[in-house]
């Protein structure tokens, strides 16, 4: 499905033995250390020791038993500090009115996704331990889907946008998050563990995957594309900042989801930008348009009334003898796709014609009853 | 697909141990880019820990093998876990496959709808291995957890589905499907529990059984799992267990006031019951929450929390808080249902928290090359498989077709109004009796019992109890009481809450046996105040008035005895204690009356005479 090689590696064992691979036994594998894991906030670089730890002790020691934490354990807690809750508009089934949030200020500043939750005067942000927020929207990159709030706080926990992981394709990572709002108040957040599968861009899915950002994301092999999860956090399992978990997104063909989260470093420039006020939306570089490009009168179609928001776009009328009618399209068929590029509404399709030049065949995918039916229509400049 | 090879036969586990050790000692070897043997050595310990523990591990079937889902075993004589929305549509008998192939009678003995709990017990071994119980306050996010089980009942050999994964949180709270199936203090994991799951063991990574699975969020995708299950934990189950094996449909708890959760952080009372406990034990609207059975409570989940893992009829440690001042009491928690009601919602269709989806036709799938032809034929034994289980559509929460009991099953259950298996109870009653009786005969000795002794304050006191007539005589005065049409006309001595007719009860079961209450059942096991561990309890009615009967289970002695002249009051409460042996019979040496949150006296008897006519 994807066309990325698949460099995931055999279960759940982290790609580098060294590093977060031994933390990773040290903290999936059976054992569980005692005495020096115990401090709740913790050092950094707790990973290293924890490698030192393993590979310098006898096995048995390494497994004595202890009733307190665990170096995963560690690292999940002081992950899960910097894991907010948000609150906002929604509450419709299917349209939660909840999603989870990254703190990346000591000052309140959070990062999330950009969805209609964020749509609402009363936005709220829940911390770890159960403190709430009126949150501000700071800003949003929508070609991104990200945007960042800011609460009204001093010295919280949070991750350092700057020091984020660049993970390969079978590394072993968490993701933490408040899927299905299991959690309220100051209960932590969910803890999943898996391999990112394989590091692809979400480019090669326009037409399957309604999404503005196509650039590179880290696909996930644990179901992290659940309700809520979405802003939530990707880290290595030593804890180290990875990516944020993406928002919902669903294969339109087969009905499947992928489970993906987006490389802090895809998210950096924007988010330094909006937090300096200094962000302007980029907007993907426009196609170059035709002088003369093709219409849907000059292939012969006429669309059904655009009376929607998003009207889809079903033929009502084909002309007799036009490029239309000659390949064979009809009444009743829904454009689905222009070339490679969905078309969501009468509007995106007459869109999308604005950048075919009226010399050029325009290839169209039509739903047909329930067939797809692959039509390419002759040129039309002698129209 | 299982995430990482699971091998079950003992050459390939060997075969790993000895690269594991092999790559340890050429260290080299993995310097150069093969698995670490850290690495190895954790793979080879999670293999042994699943192959300690999968014989443990069982599959359940209805008796018409149309429906069912997972178990776990947890004593040697049979005792097995799982959840009461698999056990119920299973009816009272059912069937359990284990994973050496074999399959077992096993009949229904306790059932927790809330809770969503059953005790069922595998009938015909009394060797059978069984999961170490674990210690669910234990766990913490990021352990690492499996789950043994027979999602989409897959496995026609009984050989369970091992999934792995992580706890991803505890202490979760999942309210209940109308009034039942509420998941408190559950354990979430990711590891994947599937339609079929339910009822299976959750072990953490020595294999020690942590949790029940039973419950999963879906959404979007259709029931099957999205990473996010539930269990409930092993900890609330303990505390359940004695009930369980009551062969009661047993309730949960209520304090009988509501709690909400301020911006604060504090959580404070917004509603009391006055017939509760919590209300005479002075807990009043406004009042903060401080802790409840013995954790600190911070928001009106964790209170909830808390108050799911108990069975009803517990007495709890509450702390509260008034204008500053902290308040801790002993209170006794009512139930969620009515006793009908509870019954009612308990023989009813389950709600369908996990039901199992539709399933190819077995038959097709035998066709299919290589897919269920493996688990069709070859057991690990060689030997045939004993019964036929299609797994077919599950006609779940649906009544089974009815199939004849067994006749090892029928000797194994009795049907009665309130109970899941009477059978148990009447078993679990003879136990308490006869371990008493053991320590003293008292059933010939049907005369006036006299005892003399001193209060604490040092005053002499003088008792006599006769079926007839208890009377006392005290520095306060003479008090007399009789049985009569109108038990609780009168409770003396004033202020006792009722000594004399609690002590004719004391001496009634004694003398009399179960057989001299309108009543009698065992209860299960429940805290008392000032003792470590569980005490089994009779409970018996004698026109009108309830009397607990607290057993110490090792010694098989008297531990207290409350008496309720009415519900919703106080009951006067005897401590027995000072156990001493008199004329071959052990008698206690102290009697502590207590009535509320006060000790009304002792009494401290110094001789026995016990008549016999």
């Amino acid at each position: 499905m994807f066309q990325t090689k698949h460099s995931r590696r055999h279960g759940i064992l982290p790609d580098r033995p060294r590093g977060a691979g031994v933390s990773g036994i040290g903290a999936f594998g059976p054992s569980r250390l005692s005495g020096i894991w115990d401090s709740r906030f913790g050092i950094c670089g707790l990973g290293i020791c924890g490698l030192v730890f393993l590979l310098t002790l006898p096995a048995p020691a390494a497994r004595a038993a202890d009733p307190g934490s665990s170096p995963a354990g560690e690292v999940i807690d002081r992950a899960q500090m910097k894991v907010v809750k948000i609150y906002g508009a929604g509450g419709f089934r299917g349209m939660e009115h909840y999603q989870s949030g990254i703190l990346i200020s000591p000052d309140g500043c959070v990062l999330t996704v950009l969805s209609y939750v964020l749509d609402s005067d009363h936005v709220s942000v829940t911390l770890y331990d159960g403190r709430r927020y009126e949150a501000k929207l700071v800003g949003a990159d929508p070609r991104l889907e990200a945007a960042v709030l800011k609460i009204e706080a001093a010295d919280l926990p949070c991750f350092d946008l700057a020091k984020a992981a660049d993970l390969q394709g079978g590394a072993g990572v968490l993701a933490i998050s408040n899927l299905f709002n299991v959690a309220s108040g100051n209960e932590p957040a969910s803890v999943q563990h898996g391999t990112v599968s394989v590091v692809t861009r979400l480019e090669a899915r326009r037409g399957t995957f309604e999404t503005p950002y196509h650039g590179p994301v880290y696909v996930l092999d644990m179901t992290t594309n659940n309700p809520g999860a979405a802003g939530g956090v990707l880290v290595t399992r030593r804890g180290e900042l990875a990516g944020m978990l993406g928002k919902e997104l669903r294969n339109t063909l087969n009905n499947t989801w992928l489970n993906y989260a987006i490389p802090i470093e895809q998210l950096r420039a924007s988010v330094d930008a909006i937090r300096a006020g200094k962000f302007v939306a980029t907007p993907e570089p426009a196609p170059r348009k035709p002088a003369r490009p093709a219409t849907l009168a000059s292939l012969g179609v006429t669309l059904v009334p655009d009376v929607l928001e998003r009207t889809p776009a079903f033929v009502d009328q084909v002309r007799a003898g036009s490029p239309a009618a000659r390949a064979g399209l009809l009444p009743d068929d829904l454009v689905l796709l222009v070339g490679n590029r969905l078309t969501q509404s009468c509007k995106s399709l007459q869109q999308e014609l604005e950048t075919i030049d009226r010399g050029d065949a325009v290839k169209l995918t039509v739903l047909r009853g329930q067939e797809l039916v692959d039509l390419t229509l002759p040129a039309s400049d002698q129209e | 697909m299982s995430m990482f090879p699971l091998r079950t036969t003992q050459t390939s586990r060997v075969g790993l141990l000895v690269a594991a050790v092999l790559l340890a000692c050429l260290r080299p070897a993995w310097a150069q880019g093969g698995p670490a043997p850290a690495v190895l050595e954790a793979e080879a310990q999670r293999i042994a820990v699943m192959a300690k523990v999968k014989p443990a591990a069982v599959a359940i079937f209805d008796a018409a093998g149309m429906g069912g889902g997972s178990g776990v075993l947890i004593s040697p004589d049979g005792w097995a876990l799982s959840n009461f929305h698999v056990a119920r549509p299973c009816g009272n008998a059912m069937k359990c496959g284990t994973a050496d192939g074999r399959v077992y009678d096993a009949v229904v003995v306790g059932l927790d709808p809330t809770g969503d709990v059953a005790l069922l017990k595998l009938l015909g071994r009394s060797d059978f291995p069984h999961a170490e119980l674990g210690d669910s306050d234990q766990v913490h996010p990021g352990d690492a957890v499996f789950a043994m089980g027979n999602p989409f009942l897959l496995a026609t050999d009984f050989q369970p589905t091992v999934t792995w994964g992580i706890v991803s949180g505890v202490r979760r709270y999942q309210p209940p499907e109308g009034t039942l199936l509420e998941y408190a203090d559950c354990i979430q994991t990711d590891a994947s529990i599937n339609p079929g799951n339910s009822g299976g063991p959750l072990f953490d990574a020595q294999g020690r059984l942590v949790g029940i699975n039973g419950r999963c969020s879906f959404e979007k995708r259709g029931r099957v799992n999205v990473g996010v299950g539930y269990a409930v934990s092993i900890n609330q189950i303990k505390n359940f267990l004695g009930s369980l094996r009551s062969g009661r449909i047993v309730d949960h708890a209520t304090l009988g006031a509501r709690v909400a959760t301020e911006d604060q952080g504090r959580v404070l009372v917004t509603d009391v019951l006055e017939q509760s406990d919590a209300y005479r034990r002075g807990l009043r609207v406004d009042d903060e929450i401080i802790s409840f059975g013995g954790r600190p409570i911070t928001t009106a989940n964790g209170f909830k929390n808390v108050l799911g893992t108990f069975p009803k009829g517990w007495r709890v440690p509450l702390s509260f808080r008034r204008e500053g001042e902290r308040h801790d009491v002993m209170v006794r928690l009512a139930g969620v249902h009515s006793k009908e009601d509870l019954l009612k919602q308990a023989t009813a269709k389950p709600p369908q928290i996990m039901p199992l989806p539709k399933l190819p036709n077995p038959d097709e799938e035998d066709d299919s090359p290589g897919k269920s032809k493996k688990s069709k034929g070859k057991k690990p034994d060689g030997a045939p498989p004993k019964i036929k289980i299609k797994p077919g559509p599950m006609p779940f929460g649906l009544p089974a077709p009815p199939v004849p009991m067994p006749d090892a099953v029928k000797k194994v259950f009795q049907e009665k109004h309130g109970y899941a298996n009477y059978y148990f109870n009447q078993v679990e009653q003879d136990r308490v009796w006869n371990a008493w009786k053991a320590r003293g005969d008292f059933t010939g000795l049907r005369g006036t019992w006299k005892v003399a002794g001193k209060l604490d304050s040092g005053s002499a006191f003088r008792l006599r109890l006769a079926a007839a007539e208890a009377a006392l005589e005290a520095p306060a005065g003479d008090f007399k009481w009789a049985p009569g049409p109108d038990m609780t006309a009168n409770l003396p001595p004033p202020g006792s809450g009722g000594l004399l007719p609690a002590l004719h009860f004391w001496r009634r079961l004694a003398v009399e046996g179960p057989k001299g209450f309108d009543e009698i059942y065992y209860l299960g096991t429940a805290p008392l105040a000032g003792r470590e561990g569980l005490a089994d309890v009779l409970v018996a009615g004698y026109r009108g008035i309830e009397c607990w009967f607290y057993f110490d289970p090792g010694s098989g002695d008297l531990l207290a005895l409350e008496m309720y002249p009415a519900q919703e009051s106080d009951p006067c409460e005897l401590s027995f204690s000072g156990y001493r042996q008199v004329d071959g019979r052990s008698l206690p040496g102290r009697i502590e009356v207590r009535v509320g949150e006060q000790r009304y006296g002792v009494l401290m008897p110094a001789g026995y005479d016990l008549a016999k006519k």
